[in-house]
């Protein structure tokens, strides 16, 4: 195999390596290449919404389907600009207190759906050591985050059971997540040195 | 006998001239692969309109054959649903999307047909068969090109409709309304004037030591939110969090950097800070552009903060709200420039990252009971009584469906298997 002839390769090779510069100390290539995803991310970002939020969600509805009921979420989006002037910007705490009233008030029944699942995945449908386990680390784990309670004597005890049981499971997914993320490196080394260098098939 | 085989001979050939009319195509009426050969529809229900359910029950001698679903609207229109599905997956919702809103309407009446098969389905014998003008919308057996397909006979009419209620969530209400009472009386009791306690929360007592060593070293301090959006419940937790944090800064006179990954959650924060700021009585202090937004790229904000990081130099880091793949990548760089991090999320799979990072780590609920214990309002304070409370209900649940599972399948008891059954069947919402 030979060095890579391709333009876009040598591109990505180069920012690649400029990011991982990083990793001495900070300097001009790290820089660069900061600067340029993150002003490429926002380009691509204000385009996606242009396209998927105003065209999409705001344009066509309007437009094509007179569908008006979008000017209410239009006219809070708009009002998010008042910000820029003084004397109105209270306005913009209006669409905010919107987004995270509705925001808060439809997680309530998510929340309470998941905690259902949550506690009928610790049901023990068998009889078995397995399940004795998830009992008690469940109940342990739930006393560790009684916070009403002083953590003494037999609280005390069973929530250090509990932080055990979290630790002992934080420790496996550490584990798990380091392996993924040095695959994402070997894909990453692999690329140097295959498609950009060639030195390995 | 050898009469009775020509005579099929002859009326299989018969058939075949008769039907067929297409070259390559053989197409026999009526012949199933097997008796009440069907697949069935309804509409889903619970839903918010847009979708029917098409299930179908066949010989487990089929699990792997393939399974395409078409339908049929009221104007006679045909069109896919889906191709080559396992015939052991048993079931395809056919529902409208935001990507695709005119699936399914509302009140139209629509027809499916399932075609069955050991090959996946032949694109041209597709076409065929949802092309109006050849109408091969027959059951019966296909033969086309030497493969075989089965061909159902059309559902009766199903039409989608939303339900006005979602009453597999009954359990899910009726649980609200009694926790909502629990709440009620707990901050009831908050309001009487009755103390309630707060266990010590660690990390939390840190905060003031953070602040204050990057006030001494003449360092700002670096507040990250995450990847969450204003909706989400984290980043509503650091934004309290930070209004806290924000009111220390001001108190010590210190400088707070903010980069943001959502505009709405940035416009958020500076709003936050501004206030601490104002509480403090420095309002001459805040400066919105230290609650700068930096992009909405993940590994992208990564990268802005970490450089953000390396030249500010910030003295504490705090870490606080949503936060994915990233966190590892924010944690060292924090620990690299030596700052004092206090990090807290709801992400189990980021959790491992800051406790092996960070000085200290707020775990999960510890960060909304963070909230609390730094204002320690009253009412506030009931809510996490109420909570624990709660916590106490879901407890006694697992070990009421414990002994009842020890009673159920260790002594084979047939009451406790019904209790147990209907206490796993009210749990699946």
């Amino acid at each position: 195999m030979a060095i890579a002839t391709n333009f876009w390769i040598w591109i990505a090779a180069l920012l690649t390596l400029a990011i991982y510069s990083f990793l001495y100390k900070d300097n001009p290539f790290y820089k660069f290449a900061e600067y340029l995803l993150v002003g490429i991310s926002i380009g691509y970002g204000v385009s996606v919404y242009w396209h998927n939020t105003i065209i999409t969600k705001v344009y066509n509805p309007l437009v094509y389907d007179k569908n008006f009921l979008v000017l209410i979420p239009l006219l809070l989006g708009l009002l998010m600009f008042s910000r820029f002037f003084k004397n109105v910007s209270y306005l913009s705490r209006i669409p905010i207190a919107f987004v995270v009233g509705a925001g808060t008030g439809l997680s309530v029944p998510s929340s309470f759906e998941f905690l259902f699942k949550q506690v009928y995945a610790t049901m023990p449908l068998k009889l078995d050591f397995g399940s004795l386990i998830i009992v008690v680390g469940v109940i342990s784990t739930l006393v560790y985050f009684f916070f009403s309670l002083e953590h003494k004597g037999f609280v005390g005890r069973v929530s250090r059971v509990g932080i055990t049981f979290i630790m002992v499971a934080f420790g496996a997914a550490f584990g798990y997540t380091i392996m993924a993320r040095v695959s994402l490196f070997i894909g990453r080394i692999q690329f140097l040195l295959s498609d950009w260098l060639g030195i390995i098939k | 006998m050898l009469k009775r085989t020509l005579l099929l001979i002859v009326f299989l050939i018969l058939s075949i001239s008769l039907f067929s009319e297409n070259d390559g195509l053989i197409f026999l009426e009526n012949q199933t692969p097997f008796e009440e050969f069907a697949i069935t529809g309804k509409d889903i229900p619970n839903d918010g309109g847009g979708g029917i359910e098409i299930e179908w029950s066949f010989p487990d001698s089929l699990d792997n054959f393939f399974l395409t679903v078409l339908r049929k609207d009221e104007a006679g229109n045909n069109s896919i649903v889906a191709t080559d599905l396992l015939v052991s997956s048993k079931q395809v919702r056919d529902v409208s999307s935001e990507e695709d809103p005119s699936r399914v309407k509302d009140g139209t009446k629509y027809y499916y047909t399932g075609i069955l098969s050991k090959k996946m389905v032949d694109e041209n014998f597709l076409n065929m068969l949802i092309s109006k003008e050849n109408g091969y919308s027959k059951n019966g057996i296909y033969i086309f090109n030497n493969d075989t397909f089965y061909v159902t006979a059309e559902t009766d009419a199903i039409i989608s409709k939303a339900s006005w209620f979602n009453l597999s969530r009954i359990p899910v209400v009726i649980s609200l309304i009694l926790i909502s009472f629990v709440f009620l009386y707990y901050l009831n009791l908050a309001k009487s004037g009755k103390e309630l306690y707060i266990r010590k929360i660690n990390g939390l007592d840190a905060v003031e030591e953070a602040v204050g060593r990057s006030t001494e070293m003449g360092k700002p301090i670096m507040y990250i939110l995450g990847i969450g959006y204003v909706t989400d419940i984290p980043t509503i937790a650091g934004l309290t969090i930070l209004s806290r944090v924000s009111k220390k800064v001001a108190e010590y006179e210190t400088k707070i950097l903010v980069p943001s990954y959502d505009p709405v959650v940035m416009t958020t924060a500076q709003e936050v800070v501004k206030e601490a700021f104002t509480e403090a009585g420095r309002p001459d202090l805040y400066n919105k552009n230290d609650i700068m937004y930096i992009t909405q790229d993940q590994f992208g904000y990564a990268a802005g903060v970490d450089g953000m990081m390396m030249r500010e130099k910030p003295g504490a880091v705090f870490l606080q709200g949503l936060f994915f793949a990233e966190s590892l990548i924010l944690a060292e760089t924090g620990h690299s420039i030596g700052a004092i991090q206090i990090s807290g999320t709801t992400e189990t799979a980021q959790l491992p990252f800051f406790v092996a990072a960070c000085d200290y780590t707020l775990i999960g609920e510890e960060m909304m009971a963070a909230s609390v214990y730094l204002q320690k309002e009253p009412m506030m304070l009931g809510s996490i009584a109420a909570e624990d409370l709660l916590k106490v209900f879901i407890m006694v649940l697992i070990i009421v469906g414990f002994i009842l599972s020890i009673f159920a399948y260790g002594f084979n008891i047939g009451i406790f298997k019904n209790l147990f059954d209907l206490l796993v069947r009210a749990l699946q919402v």
